[in-house]
């Protein structure tokens, strides 16, 4: 048992003092808090935007916001949460923090170039930022061609050069971890035997590293067109907005898989650890996610599908569209399978595990829906598609997230987090989630287009229920807000390995020596072996 | 990693023939060869580009990760070519007015 | 000469040199990530660079006449020799690699120095052809824009033919500046011996970079300036 002596040990947060110990660190799991902080300021950023958003919708006239306003609110709430909150999330902060540890490395390969990755995203932020005060923008965050070139008289240079940065800061994100899994794991660390989060994290950075440079450069010729008037995707000139809807999404789709390949990298831990056996079918996983990873990128034409685009290619992208849902579907299989004879705890962390899987499979399933040609006519641009990404953003994604930092908080802090209080936040972020979005697929099904704020009256009923469910969700997220930063001084003290856990990461102490391990490790077990592991008594007070 | 250091004379070697097809390719582009033009042009880039790789760029003496990287990325660049120009090139196969 | 590594007294405690960071085991680990990381960019270079040459491909094939046209406007003698230019860059940048395998610290300096000397050629030949452009009324978004030998509704096409050329050769010449910033850098680190035959590590990966920049030029001299040469000007 560890006892209390953490406050006198040397970890990484207290071995050194100041602004500049962290402005200039290169430690990775400093690093990795910083991200934490950005991150969480743009998901409250976002959630304010669609706060209004949801008050506007409660009337089917509107009137709180004009159209002008509520096209800025929408614009922003996605760009917010996608670009600045979502795409960092999971690989920024505990993929930063988890995965040179989970590996037995020092630190990630490059750690100037980490650092670098987040003043990019600050830089890039806080251009759309700016953006957003100084009056907003109004283009919707897909930025479709000619109305953000030509038409919109918003600030959508400064957001697209917001973006175009912090597209830099993933591009980099993703190049250092995939150096870092190839050049650094430890002795005896072979592939086979790394943890799937890790796994995850490696398939979600070839997307970043492939896919993101072609929006950056699309973002570029926007501006261009903007600034300089070169008129690429201008149809005065002959110029194709089509074309710059396949330029966009080649990126945008295969982001949808950057935003939920580390969740399910995360689920997987938390599956197994919960359950207390080795994840069913590892093989299945770790290939799953570079299946994922690869097919995401073959697919992006279902976003085009009433864009003019040819029937003939549609046909094609919604087959391969169907294909894409398969590695996924494996993985749902195998963590089910997982839990079969396990010996499950309902811990908090377990809870959103759970929340994930049964929201993400109604997300997954909805994706099976608008990936058919035919329905997708009917139900594109409605609120049916709204409710199917948050089912997988929020539902998913951010479960995964909140379940990921219940998990790894008393690694990362060396404090447990109140877990009568973190129950329930889980289920109000649940019971929230679900008033909020499901309602939302009636509506689109019943004909409610998108980016719209007034509405036909016999929508209203559904409105309301979705707007009283986003309070009760802004509720469930404002408690782990609170108390894990109660935690941090009033925190029951964590051990070593708190959970009973697999990992290398559990095998140092709570929280990590600077250069993570005293002693190198080598690697002898297989992943997942919990024959050698034991549960450690949490220390009281 | 064993180094490989080229001689000088193979560098050189390199860079005549690379000179040499930049010469060949504008005085082809006179030439009316139709729909081939493009095909002999691109031909001559690619090869130009192999050389420049393959000796330049020590892809040869490279290992097998690095090759792989590389093609990794002309094929996804051929993703986005192939797939976008499968829409632009399909437009009217399927008698449906408009598609 | 550059430090080489030291012994390791504790995971993490020992002396950091240029040669061995404090993340890395070995120096063989530290350069075989640094050249694993570059290739890296570099394809994230072939994607953003690729997305202008979809957009190329997409317009090429919708007005192939006026692109042909608008191809005919460029001078391809020029543009072949600043090819040439280019590639004896790229030849004096290789040697400036091998300069560092042999450690022969005045050699690397020449050679980087070479590799300045073409490259500013390159991008001060661009700069001509980009007035060239200039002064006849080839630069797109400008309402004296105006190509000669295509009807009114054509002239919007041409304009597409220009943005793309501007675009690509300009960000190409953008990585040429970053490239030229680079290899001053290093030639300033070569003077001080900082390279060694077993520490030449950013002049590989910079050499890496600088073909990179080349090949992206091959393709774009054929595709930009030999379209359909054959139809005579």
């Amino acid at each position: 048992m560890i006892t209390a002596a953490v406050q006198e040990r040397e970890h990484y947060l207290n071995a050194s003092y100041g602004i500049k110990s962290w402005l200039l660190t290169k430690d990775h799991k400093r690093i990795a808090l910083l991200y934490l902080g950005t991150i969480t300021l743009f998901f409250f950023l976002g959630g304010a935007f669609a706060t209004l958003i949801r008050i506007e919708l409660l009337t089917p006239t509107g009137g709180l916001v004009s159209s002008e306003t509520y096209n800025k609110l929408f614009t922003m709430h996605g760009v917010a949460m996608i670009f600045f909150f979502l795409i960092p999330s999971i690989p920024a902060t505990l993929g930063n923090f988890f995965l040179p540890i989970m590996i037995g490395a020092r630190d990630l390969a490059f750690p100037r170039i980490n650092l670098l990755s987040w003043y990019l995203l600050v830089v890039g932020g806080l251009f759309s930022l700016f953006a957003m005060l100084a009056g907003g923008v109004d283009t919707g965050w897909t930025f479709y061609t000619p109305y953000s070139t030509t038409y919109s008289n918003t600030y959508v240079i400064a957001t697209a050069l917001g973006i175009f940065i912090s597209g830099f800061s993933s591009i980099l994100t993703g190049l250092n971890f995939i150096v870092t899994v190839h050049r650094m794991r430890a002795p005896g660390m072979t592939w086979f035997r790394m943890p799937l989060f890790v796994w995850a994290n490696y398939a979600t950075s070839l997307i970043q590293v492939l896919g993101t440079p072609v929006v950056a450069v699309t973002i570029l010729l926007v501006f261009c067109e903007r600034v300089f008037h070169i008129g690429i995707f201008d149809p005065a000139l002959g110029g194709d907005p089509v074309l710059f809807q396949h330029l966009f999404w080649f990126y945008s789709h295969p982001a949808v898989y950057i935003m939920v390949l580390p969740a399910m990298g995360v689920i997987s831990e938390l599956i197994s650890v919960y359950a207390r056996k080795p994840v069913f079918g590892y093989k299945f996983i770790a290939f799953s996610s570079v299946a994922i990873a690869v097919l995401g990128f073959l697919v992006w034409g279902h976003h085009l599908f009433v864009s003019g685009q040819s029937l003939y290619a549609g046909l094609v992208f919604s087959f391969l569209s169907y294909f894409v849902a398969i590695p996924s579907a494996i993985k749902v299989f195998n963590w089910t399978a997982t839990l079969y004879k396990g010996s499950i705890s309902y811990a908090t962390p377990m809870l959103y595990a759970f929340g994930f899987i049964g929201l993400f499979t109604i997300g997954g399933l909805t994706g099976l829906f608008v990936a058919c040609l035919g329905i997708d006519v009917h139900v594109t641009d409605t609120y049916f598609v709204v409710a199917h990404f948050h089912y997988i953003m929020v539902g998913g994604t951010i479960m995964a997230y909140l379940g990921g930092m219940h998990y790894f908080w008393p690694k990362m802090t060396g404090r447990m987090y109140p877990e009568g209080w973190a129950k329930l936040s889980a289920l109000v972020i649940f019971l929230g989630f679900n008033l909020t979005f499901f309602p939302q697929f009636i509506l689109g099904y019943l004909g409610m287009p998108r980016r719209y704020h007034v509405y036909p009256e016999e929508f209203q009923v559904l409105h309301v229920l979705s707007t009283a469910g986003a309070s009760v969700l802004a509720v469930g997220y404002l408690m782990p807000m609170m108390y894990f930063i109660w935690s941090l001084r009033f925190g029951q003290m964590a051990p070593a390995n708190p959970w009973g856990a697999t990992g290398l990461e559990w095998k140092t102490a709570s929280p990590p020596p600077v250069h993570n391990f005293d002693v190198a490790p080598v690697v002898k077990h297989e992943a997942y072996d919990y024959s050698a592991v034991v549960q450690e008594e949490i220390e009281v007070g | 990693m064993t180094e490989h250091i080229d001689s000088v004379k193979t560098y050189v070697g390199i860079l005549i023939a690379l000179l040499m097809l930049t010469a060949l390719t504008t005085a082809v582009a006179r030439v009316n060869l139709e729909a081939f033009s493009v095909v002999v042009a691109l031909g001559i880039a690619t090869t130009k580009m192999l050389l420049v790789a393959l000796f330049f760029m020590h892809i040869r003496h490279s290992n097998q990760l690095t090759k792989l990287v590389v093609l990794g990325g002309l094929l996804w660049l051929g993703i986005l070519l192939v797939l976008t120009l499968s829409d632009f090139a399909t437009r009217g196969w399927i008698g449906v007015p408009g598609k | 000469m550059a430090e080489h590594s030291s012994e390791v007294a504790s995971h993490g405690a020992r002396v950091e040199t240029l040669d061995l960071r404090e993340q890395f085991d070995t120096a063989e680990q530290q350069k075989d990530a640094s050249t694993l990381g570059m290739w890296l960019f570099l394809i994230t270079e072939i994607m953003f660079f690729g997305g202008m040459f979809a957009a190329y491909t997409v317009y090429r094939r919708a007005y192939p006449e006026v692109f042909a046209i608008a191809s005919s406007s460029l001078n391809e003698i020029i543009g072949a020799i600043n090819t040439g230019v280019l590639l004896l860059s790229s030849f004096t940048m290789v040697m400036a690699v091998r300069a560092g395998q042999l450690g022969q610290r005045n050699m690397i300096i020449l050679f980087l120095i070479l590799t300045l000397f073409f490259g500013g050629v390159f991008l001060g030949v661009k700069a001509y052809e980009w007035n060239e452009k200039f002064e006849e009324h080839h630069i797109p978004g400008q309402t004296a824009f105006h190509l000669e030998g295509l009807a009114p509704d054509q002239q919007g096409h041409a304009q597409l033919f220009f943005s793309l050329y501007f675009a690509m050769t300009g960000l190409h010449a953008l990585h040429m500046v970053i490239g030229v910033g680079i290899l001053s850098f290093l030639t300033w680190q070569a003077k001080k011996g900082i390279y060694s035959a077993s520490y030449f590590t950013p002049v590989d990966v910079a050499g890496l970079y600088w073909h990179f920049v080349d090949v992206i030029w091959i393709f774009l001299f054929p595709l930009l300036y030999l379209i359909d040469r054959h139809l005579g000007k």
